[in-house]
């Protein structure tokens, strides 16, 4: 117990990470007794990196974004965030969902500007406008800002609500399947609109998602979380220097990186190497 | 023919075919006006009560937005607490549906009898009793059923439950409260009205409806459903008219 004490006083002295969870271990009460969803779940992301979660269905990933952006706080374990531990929301995270969430009575311009009315920030308002617009022609919605979110389209929508997420200037982005709900097209050019953004500005950035190619395509690292309750059973650097290409999700390397995940998220499902060699047989 | 033209055009084209009609009827029938009214008996009543049917118009249009105002309050007040309590909303909605169950009709005796002689406090009351129910329902799920994302924008970035209420519960749920508010401001407008016939010695155009009976003036009695036909339009429109400023935006273009 005492090592565990010094242990911990010495990391929270010494984190170097923008993003680290420690031992993260959380249950929901129902109403057949606690559900156990996070156990002992760890995971460091180094600042200005992009760190892509995936696992099998209900692990506990959109629990980890909430414990992440101080919605919640752990059971057990600690939630640390640029060096402070994480107890209640900050102001200095920008966060999107797979709804987009944006409000029907406002204009795109105003919805992106939703987060500068709450957080107390240095822009001017004629400053934040502005960076509004700009944000908005990066992601290729530009003559939008005065349209309602009613006009525009899913993906459309999405790309309102990224540029909401970091209009504050945000140190960590939270992306909880953001393109979830997208077409494949669609999809594949909002990823390469985040490395625009990325380029653009930095920020840390973790990922949740479903889709292994959008894991390997976006993030610097990407973290496999086993069944419920969940811990970090495979962490993978995706090592693809240089700007990023579509195509690269086709080279051996990437390729290879994509079966090792399959693998790693069937085991996560409990179906093991075994089980899927019989069913071919 | 033009799009306006026939807007304007098409239900004047009917209102004038049935006022024809139900002059016609009454004409072959030879009705006495003590046993029918025929709409030209309407106008020389009209002349004749003027003052009357503006003064006695007045009282029942205050008295209605006085019961719509309270109900708006009051039934705003109590969807807010259903809508983020739910201990409050397990516990009041029962309560809300027996109330709204009783017919207001036998409410309006007890009422008048209640606080007899006080006219304009129990048109007020009951106008008020039967519009509530709507808007307190409306809010309260207007509110229970906001999407946590939405909350969830907004609260992670450390803003307060005001905050929360100001910028997004409460604009998202003002449609549900403008569909709420039409149905209310007609049922308020009944209310009032059973209260002014029901009570003797009444105000309002009720109570001109009132006198009409008990001398068995029909046309009067039918120039006053016509004043109150129109009263009641006014009345609707305006809340449409409040819905497009503020709730505009839930309205689909078309195409």
């Amino acid at each position: 117990m005492v090592s565990g004490i010094t242990f911990r006083k010495t990391l929270m002295t010494a984190s170097a990470h923008m993003i680290e969870l420690r031992d993260v271990t959380h249950a929901y009460r129902t109403k057949a007794g606690p559900l156990p969803v996070l156990d002992r779940l760890s995971i460091q992301i180094p600042e200005n990196s992009f760190c892509a979660v995936v696992g099998p269905s209900g692990c506990g990933k959109s629990t980890l974004t909430r414990l992440v952006s101080g919605l919640m706080r752990p059971n057990e374990g600690e939630v640390w965030l640029h060096g402070q531990r994480v107890t209640s929301p900050r102001p200095t995270v920008g966060m999107a969902f797979q709804n987009p969430v944006l409000l029907e009575w406002r204009t795109i311009l105003q919805n992106v500007l939703l987060p500068m009315e709450i957080v107390k920030s240095p822009m001017s308002k004629a400053e934040a406008t502005e960076r509004a617009h700009h944000l908005l022609d990066l992601v290729g919605l530009t003559g939008f800002a005065e349209k309602r979110p009613s006009e525009l389209s899913g993906g459309m929508r999405q790309r309102a609500s990224l540029c909401r997420s970091i209009i504050h200037k945000p140190d960590v982005l939270i992306l909880d399947e953001p393109f979830g709900a997208l077409d494949a097209f669609t999809r594949e050019d909002l990823w390469c609109t985040m490395h625009d953004l990325r380029a653009e500005e930095p920020f840390t950035c973790l990922l949740i998602t479903h889709d292994l190619r959008e894991s390997v395509f976006l993030a610097d690292q990407v973290v496999v979380m086993s069944g419920r309750p969940a811990h970090a059973q495979h962490v993978m650097q995706v090592d693809l220097p240089g700007k990023r290409s579509l195509d690269d999700l086709y080279s051996p390397k990437a390729v290879e990186m994509l079966a090792t995940l399959r693998h790693q998220i069937q085991v996560a499902q409990g179906r093991t190497v075994d089980d899927t060699a019989e069913a071919k047989a | 023919m033009n799009d306006t033209l026939r807007k304007i055009l098409a239900p004047l084209l009917f209102i004038i075919g049935i006022l024809a009609f139900w002059e016609w009827i009454v004409w072959y029938k030879q009705l006495p006006d003590f046993r029918m009214a025929s709409p030209s008996d309407l106008i020389p009543r009209y002349i004749r009560f003027w003052d009357l049917f503006l003064i006695k118009s007045w009282e029942t249009l205050w008295r209605t937005v006085a019961g719509l105002g309270l109900a708006v309050i009051f039934g705003t007040l109590i969807g807010m607490i259903m809508g983020f309590s739910r201990f409050a909303r397990e516990g009041l909605y029962p309560i809300l549906v027996g109330f709204n169950a009783i017919p207001k009709a036998t409410v309006v005796p007890i009422v008048a009898l209640m606080f007899v002689g006080q006219h304009d406090f129990n048109t007020v009351l009951i106008a008020f009793m039967i519009s509530f129910f709507p808007i307190a329902v409306s809010v309260s799920i207007g509110l229970s059923t906001l999407e946590p994302e939405y909350r969830d924008i907004l609260r992670s970035l450390g803003a307060s439950n005001f905050t929360i209420f100001w910028k997004i519960a409460l604009p998202k749920t003002l449609p549900e409260f403008f569909g709420a508010l039409k149905v209310a401001v007609t049922l308020a407008f009944i209310g009032t009205n059973l209260m002014e016939i029901v009570s003797p010695h009444g105000r309002g155009l009720g109570d001109l409806f009132d006198s009409g009976r008990i001398s068995a003036d029909y046309p009067l009695m039918f120039a006053v459903l016509f004043a109150l036909a129109a009263l009641g339009i006014v009345l609707f429109y305006v809340v449409v008219f409040l819905e497009r400023i503020f709730a505009g935006w839930a309205e689909r273009s078309p195409g």
